[in-house]
């Protein structure tokens, strides 16, 4: 028997830690989703430098959405932050050790990088708003002149991408005291959640300007597409396909990642098997079990394969599973990683 | 806020009678403080009152707000580090909830409802009541309960005025058994501070006194240096006590046993002729009667009663034998228990003398003190009638005035009447047995005056409420402390009170005044009092409030260092064998009886203290708080497994009597008998102005409804009441 | 260089946790939080148990994760005595250290900079010992420099047993505790 008694009290801290609420979620599940939309999108605008013929029309509101989307997760961490006026410290300095600093420097190079994407495809998402503004389409038109700069920023979204999608992973496997993330395994786990969930969201997108939707309005768009969202695309949509299988091969990796991630720390010490118990046995089996791995992996994989061999009508619903997935795939590993602790063993 | 509160110091001074300006009453610094911002720091010597062991410290104030308060290392009982209690002085002065001004009762009694009124009027008030109560009973009919250095200055005014009923529960609820059980086998009593010599025991056992949770600072610091040098400790204790922690022999003991365990540890000590042969043939009276006695207490027959193991009944009675005369079977303090604490402590007293520790090194010294010479009063008017809390001499070995009996005697109307209660510095709700008696004789009063510094539970039944100022604000009656180095203290404001309190002796001069008792009073302001008694010692007043402490030179306080072995005894020898107990038909050498066993499937209430509170007076000071915000109830684990009760569970606590706790957790653990559970005195406060400390905790006092009385001197025991855990509800705010 | 730790002996720590209220005065650290806090561990099974009681803070870990982690450098290493500090200037509350920190030795000040132990080198500065130590009525805190050999820290270190909090976690802390 052991007993241990700890006098202390201190706000987020006792009884349990706890400092990161919902806010580090949904800023590492949005920062892994942009990760993933870049990575997609600027594979797409290279493509598209060759590939004319191909249609790679449900990309193009990726870099728009990303720098929204990015800036709301933005928010959250900003909400999260306890000392907010003194958040511009962050750039006065670059901390080597530090995954945050290179998290907020690769911040800031990635909005210049969505900018450019976003500039590039402007026309294509929003030709009113394109022809209000000359100016925009008179530099994208200049870009699209030039393959080697759009390659650039294809790249550049890219790399961004992959080093973002890590990051948000890093950032918590570098926190060597909680060992639930005292895994290499996080970063690339992140990463391929965040690809599967930027392209569950391009397959979202796609329903949502569908070509035949007939409108050039986004948020006209948006308003159709909530009416007609359980519709099937047209059949044989070849882009739309082709996202499902890309989809499910990174939902498949995450899996085995997930999967390595788990044995690897089982198979460490005894608080690494404590904290891993956690979300296999503990208080957040439920979620863990339920919602990361039934709905956000395993049934879009089933169901996406069922699609794919057109055995079942083709609907958002995978896609949406496995956006909710990967969300709750962040709220329970920040949560039990909280809860995990090198003194649970060794008092 | 400096200035402001300062004006209206002023304002009230100058409407009260007779007062010289409340600026002349403020020591220089102090002054020179309030006059302008005060900026920097500057430190005040004065002595810590959180508790009655009066260790000196040196108060810090910086940019003019009470900062921090450190021990003073010229002072020998803090040896430059005060208990945390002590550290946390500072908190008693910010609390929030400390009475700002004085009060008048407008609700019913116990409704905790006043109306705040001028010093002035509060005072007449009091003044107006006791006249009339003199008038219609005799002064008599006035008692005090009193607690703490304060006291000296309410009970010149009151013993000025004919009153002759004063008492703490210092004695009949904590102490008295054990002293008196001293006073019967060496003719002295043990003493506050205790005379234990426990930095050079090289054998230390603790019946009971868990130092470390018992914070007396010279003690603690005495016991660890004990435990750093390799002393063995033996601790006796149904608790895993932190001292338990600390001891080579941890001996769980049944509840209520003690005397078994010291009967058996006495037989193998004399049987095996382990004791100091030479000291007992010297100083010892009636060794052969007591040798005889207790060849029938075998560890064998003491194993059933108490549980320990007969081995180690003889390993650890050997154990002590073998490091006498430093030897030291610590006496306690708190020792009413089971109504035979005094008897249990005359046990200890003779264990003690076959260790012949008692004026040897590492046992007990004789203690030195300084010649100050009291103020010379006027003598007071004898008293018409006699004290009342012990009539007939009841209590036979009685020393002091029992706070039960004044209670008693208020209840019964007999001998006299009892129709006024000061009461001082003492929470008698939780510090009294069974509150019920102390709330019906409180019906019975025509005044009940209470001088606090909090709004506690006895305020809450007051007529009128005098809020004192803070130790740290104050002046008080000089310290001169016996102990193993002779000196004198002094208690000197560190800063200004913050609102409308006022200090003991102007309280007391005031009331005075307006009893017309002024010819008792031949000095204005405190001070004038403080250096009279010092420079009539032949000290210097001015060094004395510079260092806050004078030493006297080193005397000798063992035996061996030239103190007479001398035992005012009837006998003039340690009694073995006690003639005074067989006069008065009591047993002369102590005799065990078993305690009695609870109802079934209860468990026995035992309690004791927490490093960071003093009893209840405490919860309310932020900083001690943060540390403790409420006490839990110990529950073996084992028991709390079978009642299905995890740790951390809420759970109620219902005595033998019905009466209910209010809800506390579960503190499951190995560190505790299955029979009995354990709180920290001091909680579950119930008086609505004690906002931090409302409804927190489970009150040991509440569930304290039965108590025995111990023949010998009228001590009330209170381990005797057993209680069963109901589940609770956590508080929504959990 | 000097290397500044303690050594606290726990025959003679009682858990009362005077070092705690004294840090709490002498460092304002405001009410409900602690920067140091008493832990006791007991093992056994009743009536054969033993128990250590600690008291607890910061390490000043030689390998101190939340330095490490902090994007802005506000959790640094002081260079006097390798203590580490929090800038309260430069934090931006993103409570990274605090995740980082296996003692759980930090917290969030209410006003909203990360608080910690300083090894009140406030003090230490001046030539006096920390708050903490100068006041616990055991005497059971010693502090100094771990590099000096001649230091008391260093030499109850050789001449007793001791053990240091979760070494495993690779943080190198820089208080120990005599057993
Ligand atoms: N921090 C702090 N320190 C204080 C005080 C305070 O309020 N706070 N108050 C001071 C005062 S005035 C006093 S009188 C002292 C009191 O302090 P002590 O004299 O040390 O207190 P006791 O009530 O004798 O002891 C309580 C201990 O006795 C154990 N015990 C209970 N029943 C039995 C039994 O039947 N047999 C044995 N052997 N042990 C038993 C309990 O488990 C507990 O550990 O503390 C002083 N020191
Ligand atoms: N149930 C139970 N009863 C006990 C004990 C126990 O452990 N359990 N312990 C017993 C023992 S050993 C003792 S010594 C007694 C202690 O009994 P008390 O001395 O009565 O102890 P407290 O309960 O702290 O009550 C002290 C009161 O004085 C007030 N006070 C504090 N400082 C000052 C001041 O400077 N001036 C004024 N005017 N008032 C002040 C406090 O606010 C509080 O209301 O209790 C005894 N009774
Ligand atoms: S023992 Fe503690 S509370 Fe009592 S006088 Fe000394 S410092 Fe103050
Ligand atoms: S002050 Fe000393 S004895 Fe008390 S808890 Fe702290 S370290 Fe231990
Ligand atoms: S104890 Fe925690 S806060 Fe202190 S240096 Fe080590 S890791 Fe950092
Ligand atoms: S909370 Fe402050 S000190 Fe801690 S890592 Fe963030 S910026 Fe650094
Ligand atoms: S060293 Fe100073 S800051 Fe650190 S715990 Fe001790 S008193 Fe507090
Ligand atoms: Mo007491």
């Amino acid at each position: 028997m052991i007993e241990t008694t700890i006098h202390r009290q201190n706000p987020m801290i006792d009884p349990a830690f706890h400092a990161w609420g919902w806010e580090i979620p949904v800023y590492l599940f949005l920062g892994g989703l942009v990760a993933g939309l870049m990575i997609l999108s600027g594979y797409h605008i290279i493509r598209a430098l060759w590939d004319k013929d191909r249609a790679h029309g449900h990309y193009v509101t990726a870099p728009i959405l990303s720098l929204a989307l990015l800036t709301v997760g933005m928010g959250a961490l900003f909400l999260d932050l306890e000392h907010k006026l003194y958040v511009w410290r962050l750039y006065l300095t670059f901390e080597v050790t530090s995954p945050m600093s290179w998290g907020s420097w690769i911040l800031l190079l990635v909005y210049p990088a969505l900018a450019a994407s976003a500039l590039l495809t402007l026309p294509q998402t929003f030709p009113k708003l394109a022809r209000r503004l000359p100016f925009c389409s008179r530099c994208a038109g200049a870009l699209h002149d030039c393959p080697r700069v759009v390659q650039a920023i294809g790249f550049a979204n890219m790399l961004l991408g992959v080093m973002l999608g890590i990051y948000t992973g890093i950032l918590l496997s570098t926190l060597s005291a909680r060992p639930l993330w005292n895994s290499a395994l996080l970063g690339p786990l992140f990463l391929f959640s965040g690809l599967s969930t930027g392209a569950a969201t391009i397959h979202l997108l796609a329903h949502v300007r569908r070509p035949d939707s007939g409108s050039d309005d986004f948020s006209d768009a948006v308003l159709s597409a909530l009416v007609n969202w359980l519709r099937p695309p047209a059949p044989g949509h070849v882009g739309t396909q082709k996202l499902e299988h890309a989809d499910n091969s990174f939902l498949t990796v995450e899996l085995l990642l997930l999967g390595l991630f788990i044995v690897g720390l089982l198979s460490s010490t005894e608080v690494h098997q404590r904290a891993v118990e956690l979300i296999l046995t503990g208080p957040y089996a439920a979620a863990f079990w339920v919602l990361v791995v039934g709905c956000g992996i395993v049934l879009p994989l089933t169901l996406q394969f069922l699609q794919a061999q057109h055995r079942i009508r083709s609907t958002v619903v995978p896609a949406l599973l496995v956006i909710g997935g990967s969300l709750a795939l962040r709220i329970v590993i920040v949560a039990a990683g909280q809860a995990s602790a090198w003194t649970v063993a060794s008092h | 806020m400096e200035r402001l509160s300062r004006r209206r110091f002023l304002k009230i001074s100058a409407a009260t009678f007779g007062a010289a300006t409340a600026a002349a009453h403020l020591p220089d610094a102090l002054r020179a403080a309030a006059a302008q911002g005060e900026k920097g720091v500057r430190t005040v010597a004065t002595f810590c009152e959180m508790c009655f062991w009066r260790c000196g410290g040196i108060a810090h104030v910086r940019d003019g707000k009470l900062w921090k308060f450190e021990g003073n290392p010229k002072d020998p009982q803090s040896r430059g580090r005060l208990c945390p209690r002590g550290t946390g002085a500072v908190g008693a002065y910010y609390a929030r909830d400390r009475l700002q001004k004085p009060l008048v009762r407008v609700g019913a009694r116990g409704k905790e409802q006043w109306k705040a009124v001028t010093w002035d009027e509060a005072l007449g008030y009091v003044a107006e009541r006791m006249q009339k109560i003199k008038a219609e009973h005799g002064a008599e009919a006035i008692a005090m309960f009193n607690h703490g250095i304060g006291v000296r200055m309410l009970q010149h005014v009151l013993k000025s005025y004919g009153c002759t009923n004063f008492a703490g529960p210092s004695f009949a609820q904590c102490r008295g058994p054990r002293d008196v059980g001293f006073r019967l086998t060496f003719g002295e009593d043990v003493g506050s501070p205790e005379r234990t010599d426990i930095e050079n025991a090289r054998c230390l056992v603790l019946i009971g006194s868990h130092l470390g949770e018992n914070m007396h600072n010279t003690q603690v610091q005495e016991f660890s240096d004990a435990v750093g040098a390799g002393a063995t400790v033996i601790v006796v204790d149904p608790r895993f006590s932190v001292a338990a922690s600390k001891a080579k022999y941890w001996l769980p003991i049944r509840p209520g046993t003690d005397l078994a365990l010291l009967l058996a540890w006495m037989h193998v000590i004399v049987t095996e002729k382990l004791y100091d042969a030479d000291y007992v043939a010297q100083h010892g009276y009636g060794f052969e009667q007591f040798a005889a006695y207790v060849q029938a207490f075998t560890p064998e027959w003491a194993y059933p009663e108490t549980g320990i193991e007969p081995e180690l009944i003889r390993a650890t009675a050997r154990e002590m034998a073998q490091h006498r005369p430093a030897t030291l079977i610590h006496p306690g303090r708190h020792v009413n228990w089971y109504g035979d604490d005094a008897q249990r402590s005359r046990g200890i007293a003779l264990l003690n003398a076959l260790m012949g520790s008692w004026g040897r090194k590492g046992g007990f010294f004789t203690p030195a003190s300084m010649d100050v010479p009291d103020y010379p009063y006027p003598a007071y008017p004898k008293p018409a009638r006699p004290k009342l809390d012990n009539p007939d001499k009841k209590y036979p070995f009685a020393h002091e005035a029992l706070t039960t009996g004044i209670r008693e005697a208020t209840l019964s109307g007999k001998p006299y009447p009892i129709k006024g209660w000061f009461v001082y510095a003492t929470n008698l709700l939780h510090a009294l047995p069974n509150e019920a008696e102390t709330i019906e004789a409180i019906r019975k009063l025509d005044l009940l005056v209470v001088v606090d510094v909090i709004p506690s539970e006895i305020a809450g039944w007051a007529d009128v409420v005098l809020p004192e100022s803070t130790y740290l604000e104050r002046h008080d009656e000089l310290n001169v402390e016996f102990f193993k180095h002779p000196f004198v203290s002094i208690r000197q404001p560190v800063i200004e009170s913050p609102h409308d309190q006022k200090p003991n002796w102007w309280i007391a001069r005031e009331l005075a005044v307006r009893l017309g008792l002024e010819r008792y009073y031949p000095w204005k302001h405190i001070e004038e009092y403080l250096e009279n008694r010092v420079t009539g010692a032949g000290l210097d007043f001015a060094q004395l409030k510079k260092q806050g402490v004078i030493r006297g030179a080193r005397q000798p306080v063992f035996f061996d260092e030239g103190v007479p072995a001398e035992f005012p005894t009837p006998s003039g020898k340690i009694e073995f064998y006690s003639t005074q107990l067989q006069e008065h038909g009591f047993d002369p050498i102590p005799r065990y009886t078993p305690p009695d066993p609870g109802p079934a499937g209860s468990f026995r209430l035992l309690y004791g203290r927490a490093p960071m509170h003093s009893f209840s007076r405490t919860q309310t000071n932020p900083l001690l708080a943060d540390l403790m915000r409420e006490n839990v109830v110990w529950l073996n684990a084992v028991a709390a497994r079978r009642l299905g009760l995890k740790h951390g569970d809420w759970v109620r606590l219902r005595n033998q009597d019905g009466v209910l706790s209010n809800r506390v957790q579960v503190k499951a653990t190995e560190r505790i008998r299955p029979d009995c559970v354990y709180l920290v005195h001091g909680f579950g406060h119930t008086a609505k102005g004690l906002r931090r400390a409302l409804g927190r905790g489970a009150s040991d006092a509440g569930l304290i409804t039965r108590y025995k009385v111990d023949p010998l001197m009228g001590g009330t025991a209170m381990s005797v009441n057993f209680v069963t855990l109901e589940p609770a509800d956590a508080p929504q705010e959990a | 260089m000097s290397r500044y730790g303690m050594v606290i002996d726990t025959h003679r720590c009682v858990g009362c946790m005077d070092c705690v209220v004294a840090c709490k005065t002498e460092n304002h650290v405001p009410e409900g939080y602690c920067r140091d806090w008493i832990t006791e561990v007991t093992r056994g099974e009743f009536p054969t148990l033993r128990m250590e009681i600690r008291t607890e803070r910061c390490n000043h870990c030689d390998n101190p994760p939340c330095v490490h982690c902090c994007p802005t450098g506000a959790s640094h290493v002081h260079e006097r005595g390798g203590v580490v500090l929090v800038t309260k200037e430069e934090c931006i509350g993103c409570k990274a250290c605090l995740a980082a920190c296996p003692y759980d030795a930090r917290f969030v000040h209410p006003e909203g900079y990360v608080d910690k132990c300083t090894f009140c080198i406030h003090r230490v500065e001046q030539g006096l010992l920390p708050a903490c130590v100068s006041v616990c009525p055991t005497h059971c805190m010693h502090f100094g420099d771990l590099d000096d050999p001649l230091s008391e820290v260093s030499r109850l270190l050789a001449s007793r047993a001791h053990h240091a909090l979760l070494p495993e976690a690779g943080t190198k802390p820089c208080i120990y505790y005599l057993t």
